[in-house]
Parts: structure tokens; sequence; C-alpha cells
């Protein structure tokens, strides 16, 4: 009967969902519709993460749905997975609605924002707990077409406009994927339902082809490199609370289908080798190329949204590395990797959606997404600097904060590559693992940039240094997300015997048993002598070390003395001497020159003399390789088609009537 | 307990000791450069100084700047006591393994670099940035040297690290040896030594880690100097461990633990002779050959466990 | 695991072969490549040698001898000669970044794992672990004849691919006969005297010991036809 619960909860959540999207109908005051919907949408969260909580912990059920089309009625289900995925939408989604009263403060053109974001929602929630492929395709595409006119909010600039276009058509050729992959599996067992497809016997080759349609499929929807064109655009142009959710939850939900359909639907037995070796190595590739494209933008959203690919690229690492030990035959291994990656899809929704919220504060604030000319924001926002500092540390995998905790576990997985069969994997997989570090190492020097160059040094204009912090509402909803960062770092030993349902359901394992053997003070994902961590005790000791240190060296009576910055003996500093984003990145597009291929313009003008310089400018310009090299001569090569046909339509009667005759021709020649 | 109340004097020790093998280095290069050099008290009578010192500060700096020495000291002197000096199974070594220890110190890094950008002069922003980026470089190399051995040993967790050293039969292992170079290079690169950085040149054109803490002063000043002055000796303690582990103490009675204690120092000293002739015999390199030298400790690392699965495994 | 001494040595020594293929592509200056060069010469030497004790091999000491005089000591030398003689410029030009080099050297050495590994599990010698190496040395060579522009490093990378296929023969059947070793030993003593003759006809031609400029200068000359 519990488990009934949790999908009544779950079901109530999608009627909140659906009821504010509703609220635009009573014609309300501005004031009154914007509380009206994110009061509905706040709901709508606590509902999705107590759906989840007790999905966990109490079980799941199914249930049918008086819904849908006669022959085809809707069958919704709730498991441990789509129970994880409802907690971690639902723990966004709380706090981003709480932000969103407070963020959507003076905007005019609420309706169309009440609309599609609860529909948004809807969507992502009807995925997580559909039971067959056309409950499933229905509320994806709810989900990719209300999200399309999100990011066309501000429609009235032609590059958002295009940015939707580009989102669009992408989320489309994903959704045509994975419709293909259903329709593989649908020829296999000839039913809708998933729990048909589990039980069907797929032969390898058309296993092998479904794997790899729901890969590109899902892979275009997370923004897998080199699938991720549309990531950067949409993106920074939609309202930031609008892209806390797109980044940190709706990639998530890709996340979610490709563990459905792949894992699930066609069962850790069915693996081949090469798809944990692909999914690796699309992981190491997105983590790194993601994190590299990060560190050379200027636009703050556009940056976070280079890292959204870096962390599905790290997400996608652990499946990988799951997949292959999956298919070795080593479960628990595999369990420990699934569990990994579960783990960095929260972390990576939490922080990431903080990270968002942040942004969205200093463009609420300034009116600015372009870091060249901010800085110095901790002193008008320091609530939001504080918060923005734990989502920077939690992104950069530093202690005690949960992005650590995940990337150490995906270190551990990795560590098991002894245990694969063949001598190209167990070098390969320690190969990624130092491209994992790279990248967490890359990610740790962009937040520096980021922060350094946002919130610390002088302001850089005006608006920077007229700033100022934001209202209670929008604090509240980055708070929370901040302290959840902070618990899920501490305490991952009691949050993943909550997850283990997961590999209880794919693997038949369950980790729980040893990665609390020690007490819940430390995590020990396999055995404590071969690796432990406990963040609260270092946090502990450091905290103690720390408080020791500052009551020794403070004797009272030796207070600081302020003065002007020292700078080698130089104090006159100007604001536009610091380091900026550009400069802060310069050795590294040095060093990866070849990978950027950046396109370097330093004019000097010199109008009076030739000797005389009246103005320098350093033009960079650091272009999306995948862009260049594979979407644009896409484009060309459909264009040179289209061009191609128009042509040949233009040729008058005897053109149409020839290739009647030729189809003619070749009909008979084919069937006859 | 015994075992506790050794692991708080080892932890005591890295710390104490951490300047004396500071002024060591400066004086063994010293004597090798013809000079006479301060003494090895140098760096404790510096840091006393310091410590008794007014703090002046920026005008405009944030609490990022007030904080980030504390949190600086106190991460590495975190992971410093984690490692294992004189015995092997000590209790807090279990907070953290390999990979949490160089969080550790990459959270401290994380602070400094903060730190160096805080102030807004060009200098800090400059050592911040060049920092990062090396220390970005790095990671994949000393990741995997740290694999090839815990790939051998079937664990990142310390003790149980050197405990299968110390178990196992000698024998000649070529990946532990690519290991060690690789982590030599890396360390090098992390403490910022010649031929990456010199840690006693202002010179702007060659300073990376001097950068990030130019406008410190007073304690401040000495937390981040003796929290470097830490690192180096947690860094040498920890090649010491898993490269050469033999004669630490496996349990707590009196007599293994002054031998372990005594081993660990002579240990510890011959590498720091060996950094002093290694920093006297080199020049430093420019700025731009650093991502060559730090690849190439990558692809000596990989050579490790390439070597190690071709000639250790497959027998 | 190994448990005698003897394999041990060779499995170190086939490390340090492998260090010193990758050594010879990180070069940046033409006499460290060539004294690496001469290392890997004296490498062998001391396999041979190693090898020669462990079998009870009596043949493979005349080996050993003679890869320590000809490789380790004569070949060096000669090139050295040639170098100093013909004035050519010091540094090492490759044709590609040399962290992509290492990249590329990285994953032929995995792919020469990967080969051998089915050929190891069949063969009993004490040396088949280094076989592997040997392989990689190979390919690393022929990498290095790939990557650089000069001439005369494309004749050591050569002669580093000679080494490697001596380094494998030692390693897989114990060495080769002696007749046949030394028929190859002269045979490479030979080359590299024709090379060296070659290298002073050639600058004497083309004004170049680079192939690039060769190559354009033989179009110029079509041209010109």
């Amino acid at each position: 009967m519990s488990g009934f619960l949790s999908l009544d909860l779950a079901l109530a959540a999608c009627i909140t969902a659906l009821l504010a999207a509703l609220t635009p109908i009573l014609r309300t005051s501005t004031h009154v519709l914007r509380s009206m919907f994110c009061l509905l949408l706040v709901a709508t969260g606590l509902l999705a993460m107590l759906s989840g909580l007790t999905g966990l912990i109490a079980g799941g059920g199914a249930m049918l749905l008086p819904l849908g089309l006669p022959w085809l009625p809707m069958h919704v289900r709730m498991d441990a997975l789509s129970a994880f995925f409802l907690l971690t939408i639902g723990s966004l989604l709380f706090p981003v609605a709480i932000y969103s009263q407070g963020y959507l403060r003076g905007e005019s053109q609420l309706t169309v924002l009440a609309i599609f974001m609860p529909l948004f929602v809807l969507g992502m929630l009807g995925i997580v707990i559909s039971d067959d492929a056309f409950t499933f395709m229905l509320f994806w595409e709810l989900m990719s077409i209300s999200s399309y006119f999100l990011v066309a909010f501000k429609h009235e600039n032609q590059e958002n406009r295009k940015a939707a276009f580009i989102y669009l058509l992408m989320a489309h050729m994903a959704g045509l994927l994975i419709l293909g992959s259903f329709a593989v599996l649908y020829a296999a067992c000839g039913s809708f339902e998933f729990s048909v497809m589990r039980e069907a016997f797929v032969s390898p080759v058309w296993a092998s082809a479904a794997f790899l349609l729901a890969g590109f499929g899902f892979g275009t929807k997370a923004g897998v490199v080199p699938l991720h064109g549309w990531l950067p655009e949409a993106h920074p142009v939609a309202p930031s609370n609008v892209s806390a959710l797109m980044s940190g939850v709706m990639l998530k939900v890709a996340i979610f289908g490709f563990i459905r359909v792949v894992w699930d639907l066609m069962g850790a037995g069915d693996f081949q080798w090469w798809w944990g070796a692909l999914v690796l190595a699309a992981g190491s590739c997105s983590a790194v190329t993601g994190v590299l494209l990060a560190l050379q933008q200027h636009d703050l959203k556009r940056l976070l949204a280079y890292h959204s690919i870096e962390n599905i690229g790290i997400i996608l690492i652990a499946l990988g590395l799951a997949m292959l030990l999956a298919h070795y035959g080593h479960p628990m291994l595999a369990a420990l990797g699934l569990i990994a990656a579960l783990y960095h899809t929260i972390n990576h929704a939490l922080f990431k959606g903080l990270l968002f919220m942040g942004a969205g504060a200093v463009l609420h604030s300034t009116g600015m997404r372009g870091m060249e000319s901010m800085g110095g924001l901790i002193h008008r926002m320091p609530w939001t600097a504080a918060l923005f500092l734990v989502a920077c540390m939690s992104i950069s995998a530093l202690p005690p904060f949960n992005g650590f905790v995940s990337e150490w576990l995906i270190f551990q997985t990795a560590l098991m590559a002894p245990q694969l069969g063949g001598a190209l994997l167990t070098a390969i997989v320690p190969f990624s693992a130092a491209m994992l570090a790279l990248a967490g190492a890359l990610a740790a020097a962009c937040f520096v940039k980021v922060f350094g160059v946002v919130f610390l040094g002088h302001a850089r204009s005006k608006e920077a240094s007229d700033a100022h912090e934001v209202n209670d509402w929008m604090k509240v909803g980055m708070a929370i997300p901040a302290v959840f960062c902070l618990l899920l770092g501490i305490l991952p030993v009691l949050f993943i015997p909550l997850m283990d349902g997961v590999p209880q359901m794919m693997l038949q394992v369950s980790l729980a048993d040893s990665v609390h053997a020690h007490g819940w003070l430390w995590l020990t994902p396999v055995d404590v002598s071969h690796s432990s961590y406990s963040a609260s005790v270092a946090l502990l000791g450091m905290l103690m070390l720390g408080g020791v240190a500052f009551w020794l060296l403070h004797p009272k009576g030796t207070n600081v003395r302020r003065s002007v910055a020292w700078s080698c003996g130089n104090p006159h500093t100007h604001a536009r001497m610091q380091y900026n984003a550009t400069s802060f990145s310069q050795p590294l597009r040095r060093i990866f020159a070849g990978i950027y291929r950046a396109e370097e313009h330093v004019r000097i003008e010199r109008n009076r003399h030739k000797l005389l310089t009246d103005h320098v400018s350093y033009v960079v310009h650091v272009g999306d390789m995948a862009v260049k090299y594979i979407y644009q001569p896409v484009d060309r090569f459909i264009l040179f088609i289209a061009k191609f046909i128009q042509h040949e339509h233009e040729r008058g009667l005897h053109a149409y009537l020839a290739y009647t005759l030729l189809t003619i021709i070749f009909l008979l020649a084919v069937y006859i | 307990m015994r075992s506790a109340l050794v692991q708080f004097f080892q932890a005591g020790m890295l710390l104490l000791l951490a300047p004396l093998l500071a002024g060591f280095v400066a004086t063994c290069r010293a004597r090798l450069q013809n000079r006479r050099g301060a003494g090895v008290m140098q760096p404790w009578r510096n840091l006393r100084k310091l410590f008794s010192k007014e703090v002046v500060m920026a005008s405009h700096a944030s609490w990022i700047f007030r904080t980030a020495p504390y949190v600086v000291f106190t991460a590495t002197v975190m992971a410093a006591s984690v490692v294992p000096a004189m015995l092997v199974d000590t209790p807090l070594s279990l907070i953290a393994d390999v990979i949490a220890l160089v969080a550790l110190l990459a959270l401290s890094r994380f602070f400094q670099a903060l730190a160096g950008m805080d102030i807004g002069t060009a200098f800090g922003g400059m050592g911040a940035s060049r920092e990062m980026t090396f220390a970005a470089l790095g990671e994949p190399a000393m990741l995997m040297s740290i694999f090839v051995i815990s790939l051998s040993a079937h664990s990142t967790n310390l003790t149980s690290m050197i405990n299968h050293t110390l178990n196992s039969p000698f024998a000649l292992h070529p990946s532990l040896a690519f290991a060690l170079v690789a982590m030599l290079l890396v360390a090098l690169a992390e403490n910022g030594r010649i031929p990456i950085d010199n840690p006693t040149t202002h010179l702007e054109l060659t300073m990376i880690h001097e950068a990030m803490i130019l406008e410190y002063s007073g304690r401040h000043l000495a937390l981040m100097e003796w929290a470097a002055m830490v690192k180096l000796l947690l860094f040498s303690t920890l090649i010491v461990d898993l490269f050469m582990p033999w004669g630490m103490a496996v349990n707590t009675d009196a007599i293994s633990l002054v031998q372990a204690f005594g081993l660990w120092l002579l240990k510890v000293a011959g590498l720091m002779i060996a950094l002093a002739l290694a920093e006297t015999g080199m020049a430093k390199l420019r700025l731009f050959d650093v991502p060559e030298y730090l690849s190439g400790a990558f692809v000596i690392a990989f050579l490790g466990l390439l070597s190690f699965y071709m000639l250790e495994v497959g027998a | 695991m190994s448990d005698t001494l003897v394999p041990q040595l060779v499995d170190g020594l086939a490390a340090l072969m492998l260090l010193t293929s990758f050594a010879l592509l990180a070069q940046h200056r033409l006499l460290s490549v060539l004294n690496w060069f001469a290392a890997q010469g004296f490498l062998l030497a001391t396999t041979a040698a190693v090898v020669a004790y462990g079998t009870n091999n009596h043949e493979l000491y005349i080996s050993a001898l003679m890869a320590l005089l000809l490789k380790g000591l004569l070949l060096p030398w000669l090139l050295w000669r040639v170098i100093r003689q013909l004035h050519v410029h010091r540094e090492v030009e490759p044709l590609m970044n040399r962290t992509m080099t290492m990249l590329i050297a990285l994953a032929l050495t995995l792919f020469s794992f990967h080969i051998i590994q089915p050929i190891e599990k069949i063969s009993h010698l004490m040396t088949r672990d280094s076989m592997a190496i040997a392989m990689a040395c190979v390919l690393l060579g022929m990498l290095m004849m790939i990557t650089r522009r000069k001439a005369i490093t494309q004749v050591i990378g050569f002669l580093a691919v000679e080494n490697s296929l001596f380094f494998a023969a030692i390693g897989s059947t114990n060495g080769m006969p002696l007749v046949v070793e030394i028929g190859i030993a002269f045979d490479v003593l030979i080359a590299a005297l024709i090379f060296g003759l070659f290298f002073f006809q050639i600058r004497d031609t083309f004004d170049s010991l680079e192939v690039d400029a060769m190559h354009a200068h033989l179009i110029h000359k079509d041209d010109d036809e």
C-alpha cells in the first residue's frame, strides 16, 4: 500500500503543476499571478521530493491512468529509478520556485512563464513516472516544446529567436532518434508497455541499434559533445530560473531516459563491451571539451552552460565504467559506478541550479551577463557571493562539499580497472580517470576565474559598483540548495543507502552493507582497507584547527590596519589593470592552442605619429569547434541538397513526366 | 589509545619540523653554491617575526582575503596529519585516502588563488591564473602515478598501500620507478620549486606562488608560508610512504617507534638534499615550457601504468 | 610475477628500453637525441648479456659485445661526426606538436600491448613480457621517422627500429643464431656508412638535409625541364 502512497504523491505533484499552468486563466493582477503560480510550483516541488523519498524508502507501485487513447491507456509506475529522479527534480524545483517569486518581481510578460514553466515541470515529472513508450514520448515532447517557449521568452531579440530555433530543431532530432529506439524495442515485443519490453528478447544487432539510437537521442538532449550545439545557445537566453531548471534537471531527465532505456528496458545482461567503451569515450570527451570551452567564455550564463556539458560528461564516465564492469560480470562494482553516476546527477542538479540562480541574481542586480564589466560584487552582494562560493566549491570537487564525493566515487570505480578483461580497456579506463582529474582541476581553475572576476577585486563598471543585494526570496531560494550541497557532501553514508534501490533493481546487488559497514562517519564503498573518506571528520578537524589557530593568533589589541594595496610598491592601481576573464584564461588558450584555434586580433591605432600609440585593442574569439567542423558542414550539405531539389523542381512539365516514367520503370524493375 | 597519541605526536612533528626542513634545504643550497646560508632555524625566526607583526591589509579586501590563510593552513595541516610518518596504522588515516588528500590540497590552492584575485592587483590575478593552470595540468600526472601504486596494492588507502609494499617480497618494479619519477616531477611543480617556480624570487616574470600572497602581511603571511613549508614536508613524507616505507613502525612499542622516527627523518633529509642538488643544478624553465614538463610527467606515469600491465600483471 | 632476479632484470631493462624510445621522441636537441640513442645501444648490450647469463647461451655474449661496440659506440660516433662536419642545425624540427606526438606514442604502445597479449599467453620464455615493449619500440621508431623533418633524425629513427628488432629477437627467441647476428650487424654498419656518404652527397646537391626541401627541389627541377 505504501508504494501507492508515493505514486499518489507524484500524481498530486503533476496535478499541482497542471493547476499552476492554468493560473493565467484567472486573469488576476501580475502580482497575484506570480505568487499563485510560484506557490503552486513550490507545492509541486515539495510533493515531488516527498514522493521521491517515500518511493525510495518504501518502494513503488504501478497504476493505469484513465487517460490517453482508447487502445493505448497511459501506464504510470513508481520504482527506485523514477523515485530517485523525482527526488532530484523536486529538490531543485522547490528552491527555484521560491527564488522565482523574487526573481520575477517586476516582470511584465508573466503569462508566458506562468503557462510554460509549470508545463515544462509537468513534462519532466511525467517522463519520470511513465511506464509505456507512448506516455514517455508524450511527456517528452511536452517538455521539449514548453521549454522551447521558455528559451524564446525574450523573443524581441533576433539572437534569442535563433537560439530557440536551434534548440527546437535539435530537440526534435533527439525526439525522433528516441522514437526510433522505442520502435526497435516495439518490433521485438509488439507492445509499447515497458513491462513487456523488459521481458522481450532483442537480438544483439537490434539491441545495438536501439542502444545507438537511444544514446544519440538522449545524448543530444543531454548535450554530449559533439551533439551539444544547442546547449550553450539556449541556456543563456532563457530566464535564469528557467536556465537553472533546464541545466539542473532537464539534462538529468535525458540521463534518466538513457538509464531507463539502456539499463532497465534492455537490461544489464545485454550489454556489449563497446557500449560501455563508447559511453566512456563520449563522457571523457565531453568532460574535457566542455570545461576547456567554458574557460574561454565571458558570458557568465554561457560559461555555466558549457560546464553543464562537462558535468554530463562526468556522469557518462561513471555510467560507462558501470556498463563495462557490468558486462565483465562485476555487478557489485558496476553498482558502485551506477551509484557514483546518480550521486553526481543529484549533485550537479543542486550546484548547477544554485550557480544559475546566482548568475540570475547578478543579472538581476547589475543587468549584465558579461563578466568583463563586473568585479567587487562581494562587497555589494555578500549573501549571493557566499552562496555562489559554495556552488563554486561544489562544482570544483572540493571537500567538504558534495561534488567531491561523487568524483571520489568515480575514481574508486575507475580503480577497479584491473577487474576488466582485455588489455585495451584496462589501460583506457585509467586514462579516462586522468581526463576526469584534468577536467576537475580545470573546473577549479574556471571557478576561481568566475568568482575572482565577478565577485572579487574592484568593480569594472558603474553598474557593478551600483549593484545591490537581492531580495529575501532569492536569498532563501539560493540558500536551500547550498545547504543540500553541504549535507550531501558530509553525510554521503546516509544518502547512498537511500539510492540503493536503483542498483538492486538493475543489477540485483546491494551496496548498502559495505558502504556504511564502519558507521555513519566513514564512507567505505568497497572495503575499509581499500578506501575510506570522511568529510565530516575532516570538516570537524579543520574547524577545530582553524579555531585554535585563530584563537592563538588573535591576542587582544592587535588589530588589522587598513591601507592602500601594496601591489609591489605601485599603489596607483586601476580597475582595468586587474586580471579579467580573458587574461585569466590566456595561459590555457596558449597551451591548448591546437584545440581552441582562437582568432586573435591586436589593433594598434597610431593617428598622430607612427611612434605615438593612441589606442590598443585586443580581440580574441574562441569558437566552438563542433559548430565549425560538424554543424556548419551539415548545414551547408542540407542547403546544397535543398538547392539541388529546388533546381530540379523548376524544370517544367516534361521533366515531371520524365520523373514519373523513371519511377515507374524503377518500381517495375525492382518489384517484378 | 597509544596509536592516537602517536598520531598527535606525528602531526605535531610534521607541523614543527616543516620550517626546519625548509631551512635545511636553503642551507644545503647555500653550501652547494659556496655560501654560508642563514642556518636551519631561519624560517622559524621569520615566522616568529611575522607572527608578532601588525597586519596591514588593502582597504577593500573582503572576508575571503582574511579567511583564506586559515583555510589554506588548516587544509594543509589536515592533509599532513592524515599521512603516516612513523606508524603505519594511525586512526586518522581513515579520514582521507590519497585522492581525498589531493583534494584537501586542492581546497587550499583554491582559496590561495581566490585571495590572489581579491585585492584586484595585476600580480594577484597573474599568480592565480598561472597557479590554477599549472595545477590543472599537474593533476592528471599526479593521479596517474598514484594509480600505478594503488593498482598493485588494490587500494587508495595509505595504510593499506604501505602495508602492501612492506609485506611484498623485494622485487624490481619498473612501474614503480616510473611512478616515482613522475611523482617527483609533479612534487617539484606542486611545491613551486625550481624549475617551475622559484620560492625565493619576487621577479614578476617568473613568480607564481609568491604573486598570489604578495599582499599578505603579519600573521596571515606567516600562516601562508608555514602552510607552504608543511606542504613540502607532506609531499616528501608521501613519497617516502609510497615508494620507500621500509622501517616504518607496524606496532606501537617504543623501540620501533624511535627507529621509525629516525629513519623517517633520514629519508626526508635525503630527499631534501636531492631537492637542493636539483635546484642548484637546474635553471628555471620558461613559463610556457612548463606544460611540456608536466605532460612529460604524465607520459612517464602512463608508461608506468603500461609497464605495470605489460611486465608485472602479464606473467 | 617473476620470482628470480634475471627475469626481473630483463623486465627492468625492457622498461628502460621503452623509456629511451620515448626519450628519443621527446628531445629538443639533436645531440641529446644521439646521447639517448647511444644509451639505447648500451641497454641492448646489457640485455643481451643478462639474457646470456640467464640462459647460459654463450653466443649471446658475443652479440652483447657487438651491440656495445656497434650500437653503443660506433654508430653514435659516426652520426655525431656527420652532424659536426655538416654543421647541421642543432634543433630537432618536429612536424607535429610534441605533446600530440607523445599522446600518439602512448596510443601506439597501448596498441602493441593489445596486439601482443594473445602471443604472450602461449610463449614460455622468461623474456616473453618484453615482447610487447619491443613491438612498441619498433612502432615508436617509425613514429619518429614520420614526425621529424630532418633526414638525420629519420636515420636515427630507422636505427632505433633496428635496435628494437634486435631487442625483440632477444626477447622472443633468446637471440638469433650468431651468423645471422653478425650478418645483420654488418648490414647495419654498412647502411650507416652509406647513409653518412649520402648525407654529404645530399648536402652538396640540395644545400639542405631537410626532406621537404629535397622534395621541393625535385619538383622544381621537374618544372624546369
